[in-house]
């Protein structure tokens, strides 16, 4: 059988990634290489601080880098801000001059290389697989990881970015949603054909998170950890009211927000008017193995999600034995059935729960053990063939 | 000769409301009385009324030769008693008939047997006393809850004087044998009746299930089934949930035509009859079974793993009886009738994390989102209750710190009085001289601080007369530790 070959556009890749999506791209192109497809990934960054990157793809999978600043989970303003640092003057003036760059270069990808399908990562990339469909005649497969409401809460929503979203998934072929919430967001965002939209969940290779090593605070506290991009779309208020609630009933317990955002300012200067800044940190945005170590010290993880398209985080920190209080609007709620569910702002079922696991080892040992089982029966590979599934449908419409 | 023995489960829990961990100390309302209320209302209009006229009928129209038999739990009584009185009625009049038999269980449907033995006994005595009172009978068989059974508990109820007991009969148990037989339990003389429980599950679980290969199931058909086991067996024992009636089968099914016409094609073959438990001890045992670890009817595993199977279960279970030796002194009923009600076997299937293979029964009765808020909510009511126990033990020291001293222990104050207990200490303060006072207490000694730390043994109060300067503060503080104990 002939081998299906991939023109794949993303923007972040392990262990430069800011995010999730760069986590799942790299664990679905992993799975899908495995399973004789052939990939062409599109990156729109240089690859000097990449030392391990090539490694990682080096299989059936070549690599096309666009110089361009763009990154995931930037907005229009942030943008703004590292234009004006002079080392990257040389790029365009704004955010979406640059999102219009990296489709322009699509173009010319599109007519130089062989492939049979497209798919790409989400609103940065859409508009490249869009042109790219147009060139090469090929059918597009757009991948959704966000959208805009879940990256503003609904309020603020960029217009722009919202015309990307829904026109480019107007002309698609098939749209992937990492979960059913976010099917239905999308439905009733931007009205899109409900049958183009396939579910497949993200998903975890439970042996590449695991680390051995113990934390010096684990042995003196209980650690209740929070990680992830400190915006409004991760909820950090809500885990650091909660804080201030448990730490009234209890003591010894750290409360550690690992992650940067355009939110922790805030979230410092909240924990000192709420009293509580010598049990809430801040240690920043944290990557391999440093990562593994904040799960690992970790007795509790919480995600408190306002709009959460997937939420890969709870997944790494059950492979890591550590119990999960999630968000219920969230994917991973979806596939995920051993873990505590609030709602993002029942701060008082929050901190009983947070209180409830620190409390009773019995519950925290069954909640560890119990996800662990079923997070480890998860694996890419089952999200890669649903993908392949799509594609030949795609390829072969008869059928 | 094939006898057709039914006895039908009646219970519903009294469900905790969401309790949440702030509220321990402050509320000590557990139970969520609007949802219970709407449980047995919809299950009384859906199965009990409905299910016990159509019995009622049967039992007329077949002039007595139709019987069946309940267990009904203390816990869902209170909660007929409390919203429905007519249903009890109902059952009276069932009772009335004389084909009707009534078992005694645990009152609380507790798992207590496999907790505290004395506990046990005083719940099964709970129920055999709202027997007699509601519908004048004194159960002669046994069923414990969910049917969880082994070799200690058939000896443990023989010695309370019941005549029969009821078992799951469990293939792994039973072997080769055949449950369509009266037993013995190992070492008693009582009757061991044993659930069919192909036949019994047959209509409990499978008979709306449009997958199975012999749906739809309808009384001809059953009949047959039950008329095959001629030649092999005296006794088909169908033990069910009631709920199966109307609940957990629905009546647009035919559950209830399936019930209204089956004793008519049992009967058509006049090797057939009914009988309830209590005529079945009158069937000669075939022989003695063995059942050393416990056997129950719930899951495909048939013990006891759905309310004890996990660290969370065993936990919730340790704690809760951990509490019995300080709730049963406390002689509080409000507080033991808690503490009991937590004790329902419900609270801890709820906590039950094998959902995945035989799961989706506990998921569907589950009032809570998974096992761990069950869990949690548990806990937290748990951790109220015993702090109002450590509370009335507490006010019962308390009041026992007032109390007289014995004689020889009395305080002799020298001016001829003999100081009892606080109140007179207080009074002989008041009243005794500054002298006396001095003779007692001053920079070398203090009489008083000794009698009442020795004697009364409150700390407390020692410590304030040895800061009072005056006789006269010396009063107060007596005085004002009386008002704290009193």
């Amino acid at each position: 059988m002939k081998r299906i070959r991939v023109l794949m556009f993303g923007w972040e890749f392990p262990p430069m990634n800011n995010g999730g999506l760069g986590t799942a791209c790299y664990g679905l192109t992993k799975a899908l290489a495995k399973n004789n497809i052939d990939i062409l990934f599109v990156m729109p960054r240089m690859s000097g601080q990449h030392p391990n990157f090539m490694k990682l793809i080096s299989l059936n999978f070549a690599t096309i880098f666009i110089n361009s600043p763009i990154r995931e989970y930037i907005t229009s303003s942030s943008y703004q801000k590292n234009i004006d640092e002079p080392c990257n003057s040389i790029y365009g003036k704004n955010l979406f001059e640059e999102v219009y760059r990296y489709s322009q270069k699509a173009r010319l990808i599109a007519s130089s290389y062989d492939f049979d399908i497209i798919h790409a990562h989400d609103w940065l990339t859409f508009q490249a697989g869009v042109i790219a469909k147009e060139v090469s005649g090929k059918p597009l497969v757009l991948h959704v990881h966000s959208i805009e409401y879940d990256r503003t809460g609904g309020n603020g929503s960029n217009s722009y970015v919202e015309n990307i979203e829904k026109d480019s998934m107007n002309k698609a072929d098939c749209v992937i949603a990492v979960s059913n919430y976010t099917k239905s967001k999308i439905i009733e965002n931007y009205h899109i054909n409900e049958n183009k939209i396939e579910v497949i969940h993200n998903s975890i290779d439970i042996e590449e998170y695991k680390i051995k090593e113990i934390s010096e605070l684990k042995k003196q506290n209980k650690i209740v950890l929070f990680l992830g991009r400190v915006t409004l779309q991760k909820g950090p208020e809500y885990f650091v009211y909660s804080a201030a609630k448990v730490l009234k009933h209890r003591d010894s317990i750290l409360f550690i927000i690992t992650g940067d955002g355009d939110m922790l300012n805030k979230m410092v200067s909240l924990s000192a008017s709420l009293g509580i800044s010598d049990k809430v940190l801040f240690p920043g945005f944290l990557r391999g193995d440093s990562l593994k170590k904040m799960y690992k010290m970790a007795d509790l993880f919480v995600m408190p999600s306002v709009s959460e398209p997937f939420g890969l985080t709870a997944l790494e920190a059950i492979s890591n034995n550590v119990p999960v209080i999630i968000s219920k609007q969230s994917g991973v709620s979806e596939v995920l059935n051993h873990c505590l569910k609030i709602n993002f702002w029942d701060i008082d079922e929050m901190s009983n729960k947070i209180i409830s696991v620190l409390d009773h080892s019995s519950l925290h040992n069954c909640l560890s053990e119990n996800s662990h089982k079923e997070v480890s029966k998860m694996n890419w590979n089952s999200s890669a063939n649903k993908c392949i599934t799509i594609y030949n449908k795609l390829l072969n419409p008869q059928n | 000769m094939v006898s057709t023995c039914f006895y039908f489960q009646v219970h519903q829990p009294h469900r905790l409301r969401n309790y949440q961990v702030f509220e321990i100390g402050n509320n000590h309302n557990y139970f969520d009385e609007s949802k219970n209320e709407q449980v047995i209302r919809k299950v009384i209009q859906k199965c009990y009324l409905p299910a016990n006229n159509l019995i009622l009928d049967l039992i007329n129209k077949h002039d007595g030769h139709f019987k069946v038999s309940y267990s009904i739990t203390g816990t869902i009584l209170e909660q007929f008693e409390k919203y429905a009185p007519e249903v009890i009625d109902s059952f009276k009049v069932l009772s009335k008939t004389g084909c009707v038999d009534f078992l005694d269980e645990t009152y609380y449907h507790s798992l207590a047997f496999l907790y505290s033995k004395e506990e046990f006994k005083k719940q099964i005595l709970l129920h055999n006393k709202k027997m007699q009172q509601l519908f004048n009978v004194s159960p002669k068989i046994f069923r414990n809850t969910e049917l969880i059974y082994n070799n200690d508990l058939a000896k443990f109820i023989s010695s309370l004087g019941y005549k029969g007991i009821i078992a799951e009969g469990a293939k792994h148990i039973l072997e080769w044998r055949s449950p369509n037989y009266v037993y013995k339990p190992k070492d008693t003389d009582m009757k061991l009746l044993l659930k069919n429980y192909q036949l019994s599950d047959d209509i409990a679980f499978r008979f709306g299930e449009a997958s199975w290969k012999e749906y739809p199931l309808n009384a001809p058909k059953f009949a047959q089934w039950v008329n095959s086991i001629n030649g092999d067996g005296y006794i088909v024992n169908l033990f069910m949930d009631y709920e199966t009636f109307g609940e957990h089968q629905w009546k647009d099914k035919g559950i209830f035509e399936f019930l209204k016409s089956l004793p008519n094609y049992i009967l058509a073959n006049p090797d057939n009859n009914f009988i309830t438990p209590t005529e079945a001890l009158k069937i000669p045992a075939v022989g003695e079974l063995d059942f050393p670890y416990p056997v129950s009817w719930a899951d495909i595993e048939r013990d006891v793993s759905a309310w004890i199977g996990n660290e969370m279960q065993k936990d919730a279970l340790q704690k809760l009886y951990s509490l019995e030796s300080q709730i049963m002194s406390s002689n509080n009923y409000e507080l033991i009738k808690d503490w009991r009600a937590l004790q329902t076997s419900d609270h801890f299937y709820y906590m039950c994390t094998k959902w995945f293979a035989d799961g989706d029964v506990h998921k569907y009765f589950n009032p809570f989102d998974s096992p761990y808020d069950a869990f949690i909510n548990f806990m937290n009511v748990l951790n109220d209750i015993k702090i109002r126990t450590k509370e009335v033990k507490e006010s019962k020291m308390a009041s026992k710190l007032l109390d007289n001293v014995p004689d020889q222990n009395a305080f002799w104050v020298c001016d001829g009085k003999i100081l009892k207990n606080l109140y007179d200490l207080a009074k002989a303060f008041k009243e005794m001289s500054d002298d006396t006072y001095g003779y007692h207490a001053n920079l070398q000694k203090n009489d008083f601080a000794c009698w009442v730390g020795d004697i009364i043994k409150d700390k407390k109060l020692v410590n304030d007369i040895l800061r009072s300067r005056s006789r006269q503060q010396a009063a107060k503080a007596v005085e004002k530790r009386i008002k704290e104990l009193a």
